[in-house]
């Protein structure tokens, strides 16, 4: 194999990989975006619905156990959407609502009980094994390339960067063209402002909040494709860390630069670097990359400015 | 599903309590666990507490306990975290009345935590094929029991195995061989082994560590699609083996040359790359599969009694047998002791004089209904590991079964003799350890 | 009635300035101190101190470090689980290399050792503020538990990287290692936890501690009235790495007796001990032990009451012991935003006027 094929490799497996990172961080930034709250239960809200996603398809399920016959995958989807909406309900009602107005890492805090109550939730309505999620994503190393040009990409990640590229346009849509967007919109820039004028916070958190959970949907479907359904899914929040915070808390375009430069940094530095020092540095070096990264533009590339005044 | 279960087993509970009444005052043997059903490694943990557990109570219910003596056990959650097995360990190991008898840690982390105190508590350890390698030194370490094979008893199997399919040990020249380990104190364990293995036999070798949980692995498997090593070898534990081996078939690379050690060669861990896994390959120290006659009691005694732990179809997976052949071992050693010592009320000291004696032949096996599960184990007491016998496993995508498909490979002790004995002599000059006359 | 601070005159500026001003407080804290110091010791066995009171002293050592940084001084730190980490190793190295030097100099040198580092990972706070400044704290995390992972000189070249405690004797009674008395590792422990939590709390009410809050409040002002932010950050998070430092060698050497870095510092260490300050109460020393008590002890009540009591399926109390876990978490954070520290105060001020509602 040539050099440079396999350096192209490389640089196109960072940008998959980018993508996949970034259809995480997606989910953190449209709940900072519209509440300022860090959410540290994305991670295990997807691992939630791939839960759930899988009870819908699979003969053990509890969805089988009561009505005697598993969802196809088209309806499938759309349902554990609806659980995600209904999750998102819940937890306006029970823990939002009353968590108005508190210091952002009061709200952060909220989350992590959040994320433990799904974390045990999940276990004891679904059961800890690996669950082989299958929902017909084509698999492995895609055959045409491999075989003409000698390139390896993997399929998933391909069909995962066009999901993320729809999911960016329709988002997108969503904030500037709807009704409820720019009311999202509206309470993102002035909570206060936004009350004034007649939009209803709860159901904007309600909104936000099913928005990310299906976002979340998203990321738990292609990640669970990827190592079958297990209580590690929830740990890929780890690595939106970094992305998030390079590209900036606020910004959609920035969740999906950052994943792309993130992406490609650490898989030359594990690939080129890496060797050199004995390996698995890719953690770390995400970290330094958006470090590197903030000593310049410390509001993160794509975050809104930092106005400070006395 | 899980609720269900909950339910059974209160039920249960309270069917037991007036059972536990009127025993009250009946000697018993307490036999705890440090399982984990919970966290990122509960699918590997799960099927190895279910089998343990699930193989005690079928001698309560089928034989009354051992030799007439029932067992209590004690399960303790530890979630693969070394600060909760800590504490699981103090609480579990004065249970009375017996106290622990001897302590699976099931997890290296803790049981390097609880090597040291051993000797102290006088409950031995018995790090099944897991935890600290030189251990198997009982000169140095006489608590701590890691038979039936070590890790690098199995690094060395797994070269013998790749020297048969090349042609020999000669052929080995010149060939690549790379680990892909976890990258922890468990996946850095073969490392010198196969550096001492790559020295003598003269193949190239190299480590390409994973992190924890290790879901992100494209780096990795892109170095060895460049390098194209002739076989990989793989240290993994949980979701880190099913993303390698999926990986592993994504880039074409050949299945039946990357084997995995035992801890990767589960149902779990090829099921979520489906055809593609394949002919993957994985050490192994006992027989896969639930065909065996002590199957037929675990499912006549346990199951059909609803007793048991885990869902009945899944009896017979590596892992759950992984977990009753430790049960095995365990009250076989139980059994050993009170024949030394000659009676039945034996306590953690007993138990170890017991696996230190431990003898379980064919026919012994036989007499267990699991002739032919795994190998004869002796164990003396200046070697704790015993045969450190090691073969190779290979999965079967189509009829969703492991087979094993070479010989069991005995260690190459030249190997890992001088290794243990330089670890188990550091060990011992580290924290004034007295080494045993054997 | 009896918690009721008129009639207390104070004649003298030193009266006034007192760490405990109030006397009933004063009274309290002696009282908690006399009880740990001089009543506990003899009840203390194997479970209670390795499983309960160890590391609730080591966790609270390692949350009022932190609190130092993050509650007094407002800089966020995902950080503390990789600077216990230089904290253990600078201790097993120090005690590899002086194997007769007194633990307590070996402790305070792994201490200043970790008070470096952290001074180093500290300096990009000065750029980046808010939820970005994690970003340094998080590199340090992953960077330096890569390291001690990795380079053979921080474990001595072993086979699997753990490293393992010597035994240790600190003025000829073993404090460390399974031979130790459970009463030892206690004491010893606890007089250091006890020193360190008495001097933070001296430390954040003098000048320096003000001049954190100053920044925390708002650094822009602060630095007009003539702090240097510079000077106050560092100094933050120097006196806060040295107390995670100290928590990281005790956690290490008396606690646990052999850790593996990966997982014994992972960045889960990091979150835990940012849990306890927060459910504790940020920018309060009493928060920091109530917070520990909390996280590191319900679990295992929880645990208890449902294997033990209730005859729970190991597994299942597993589960639900993190659902109850984070429900808790909740409820305490809706009913007290600030924290336990501030729920205590508040009782406070109710049992002022109590019996009197009024």
């Amino acid at each position: 194999m040539a050099f440079d094929i396999f350096l192209l490799e490389v640089i196109i497996s960072g940008l998959m990989t980018g993508v996949m990172y970034a259809l995480v961080a997606l989910g953190f930034v449209l709940i900072f975006k519209a509440s300022g709250i860090f959410n540290f239960a994305q991670g295990v809200m997807a691992l939630f619905a791939a839960l759930a996603l899988y009870d819908f398809l699979a003969e053990d399920g509890w969805f089988f156990a009561v009505f005697g016959f598993t969802l196809p995958v088209w309806l499938a989807i759309p349902a554990t959407g609806l659980i995600m909406v209904v999750l998102a309900w819940v937890i306006e009602r029970t823990v939002l609502r009353f968590m108005v107005k508190q210091n952002e890492i009061i709200l952060f805090m909220a989350t992590i009980g959040l994320a433990f109550v799904l974390e045990g939730l999940g276990d004891i309505l679904f059961g800890s094994d690996v669950k082989p999620l299958d929902i017909g994503i084509p698999q492995g190393a895609s055959d045409w390339l491999l075989d003409n040009f000698n390139l390896y990409i993997e399929q998933l990640e391909i069909f995962a960067a066009g999901t993320a590229a729809v999911l960016v346009v329709v988002l997108a849509i969503f904030f500037q063209r709807t009704r409820i967007g720019r009311a999202l919109r509206a309470v993102a820039d002035d909570h206060q402002a936004a009350l004034s004028v007649g939009v209803s916070l709860d159901k904007i958190w309600v909104i936000v909040w099913s928005v990310s959970g299906i976002v979340a949907l998203v990321a738990g479907i292609m990640w669970g494709s990827k190592s079958g359904v297990q209580f590690s899914l929830s740990l890929i929040a780890l690595k939106a860390l970094p992305v998030l915070i390079l590209g900036g808390f606020t910004s959609v375009p920035g969740a999906i630069v950052g994943g792309l430069i993130i992406g490609v940094g650490e898989k030359l530095a594990e690939v080129y670097i890496g060797p050199m020092v004995g390996g698995a540095i890719e953690n770390w070096f995400a970290y330094m990359l958006a470090l590197a990264f903030l000593l310049f533009r410390p509001q993160g590339l794509f975050g809104e400015r930092i106005i400070e005044r006395v | 599903m899980n609720l269900r279960k909950l339910t059974g087993a209160a039920v249960a509970a309270v069917l037991a309590l007036p059972m536990f009444a009127s025993g009250a005052n009946a000697y018993e043997l307490v036999l705890p666990t440090l399982d984990y059903r919970t966290g990122p490694y509960a699918p590997n943990g799960i099927p190895v507490a279910n089998g343990y557990t699930d193989y005690l109570t079928m001698l309560n219910e089928r034989d009354g306990g051992i030799n007439g003596v029932k067992i209590k056990h004690v399960d303790c959650e530890t979630g693969y975290n070394t600060k909760k097995g800590v504490e699981c360990y103090e609480k579990v190991k004065n249970t009375p009345p017996s106290g622990a008898l001897a302590i699976q840690p099931l997890s290296t982390g803790i049981t390097y935590q609880l090597i040291p105190k051993a000797a102290v508590d006088e409950i031995p350890i018995f790090s099944m094929g897991y935890g600290r390698t030189s251990a198997a030194n009982g000169k140095v370490f006489p608590w701590v029991f890691n038979f039936p094979a070590t890790y690098w008893s199995q690094a060395t199997a797994l070269v013998q195995y790749i020297a048969d399919q090349e042609g020999g040990f000669d052929a080995l020249k010149g060939k690549k061989i790379y680990l892909v380990y976890h990258n922890s104190a468990y996946g850095k364990e073969p490392i010198r082994t196969l550096e001492a293995m790559a020295e003598k036999f003269g193949y190239e070798f190299r480590g390409l560590p994973v992190d924890h949980p290790g879901q992100e692995q494209k780096a990795t498997w892109l170095q060895i699609r460049k390098e194209k090593p002739d076989w990989v070898l793989m240290w993994g534990w949980g979701v880190m083996n099913q993303v390698a081996i999926k990986e592993a078939a994504s880039i074409r690379y050949p299945m039946d040359h990357f084997i995995g050690v035992w801890w990767s060669g589960s149902e779990n861990d090829v099921m979520p790359a489906g055809d593609a896994a394949d002919g993957y390959l994985s050490g192994a120290f006992h027989a896969p599969g639930g065909g065996f006659p002590v199957h037929d009691d675990i499912r006549k005694y346990v199951y059909d009694k609803g007793l048991g732990k885990g869902d009945r179809d899944r009896i017979g997976e590596v892992l759950y047998n992984r977990g009753m052949v430790g049960a095995m071992w365990t009250t076989e050693a139980i059994r050993k002791a009170m024949e030394i010592h000659g009676t039945k009320e034996v306590t953690g000291k007993h138990v170890r004089d017991g696996f230190e004696a431990l003898n379980v032949d064919e026919a012994r096996l036989e007499e267990l209904g699991l002739g032919g599960f795994t190998y004869p184990v002796k164990i003396t007491c200046a070697n704790h590991e015993g045969p450190g016998k090691v073969a190779v496993q290979q999965w079967d995508a189509k009829a969703k079964q492991w087979n094993i498909v070479s010989k069991f490979y005995e260690p190459l002790r030249d190997v890992t003799g001088p290794l243990i004995e330089a670890d188990s002599a550091a060990y011992a000059a580290e924290n004034n350890v007295t080494p045993r006359d054997c | 009635m009896f918690y009721r601070e008129s009639g207390q005159l104070k004649s003298s500026y030193i009266a006034d300035q007192a760490m405990f001003p109030i006397a009933q407080d004063r009274w309290f804290v002696i009282g908690v101190l006399a009880v740990a110091f001089l009543v506990a010791p003899f009840f203390i066995n194997e479970y209670w101190a390795n499983a309960i009171l160890l590391p609730f002293l080591v966790y609270a050592l390692a949350a009022l470090g932190l609190n130092i940084l993050t509650g007094y001084c407002g800089q966020v730190s995902l950080g503390t689980g990789a600077f216990m980490a230089v904290g253990a190793y600078a201790s097993f190295k120090l005690v590899g290399f002086f194997p007769e030097l007194n633990f307590l100099i070996v402790l305070a040198l792994s201490g200043v050792v970790t008070a470096a580092v952290g001074m180093i990972f500290g300096l990009p706070s000065l750029r980046i503020k808010g939820f970005y400044l994690a970003v340094a704290t998080l590199a340090a995390q992953f960077f330096l538990v890569w390291m001690f992972n990795k380079v053979g000189w921080f474990y001595d070249y072993n086979l699997t990287g753990m490293i393992t405690v010597r035994p240790i004797d600190f003025f000829g009674i073993r404090i460390t290692g399974p031979e130790a008395t459970p009463a030892a590792k206690y004491l010893f422990t606890l007089t250091v936890v006890a020193v360190l939590a008495l001097s933070a709390k001296n430390i954040v009410r003098g000048r320096i501690g003000r001049e954190w809050m100053a920044i925390r409040d708002m650094d822009i002002a602060a630095e007009l009235i003539g702090i240097r932010p510079l000077q106050a950050k560092l100094s933050a998070f120097a006196v806060s790495s040295f107390y995670v430092g100290v928590a990281g060698a005790l956690y290490f050497a008396v606690y646990l007796g052999s850790v593996e870095p990966v997982e014994a510092f992972d960045i889960n260490q990091s979150f835990y001990v940012l849990f306890i300050i927060i459910i504790g109460g940020l920018g309060s020393v009493l928060g920091a032990f109530l917070g520990a008590a909390f996280i590191v002890l319900v679990p295992i009540l929880l645990k208890n009451i449902m294997v033990g009591g209730m005859g729970f399926d190991s597994g299942m109390a597993g589960h639900v012991e993190i659902l109850l876990m984070g429900l808790l978490i909740i409820f305490f954070l809706i009913v007290e935003p600030h924290g336990l520290a501030r729920l205590w105060q508040i009782a406070k001020e109710k049992l002022r006027l109590w019996p009197f509602p009024h």
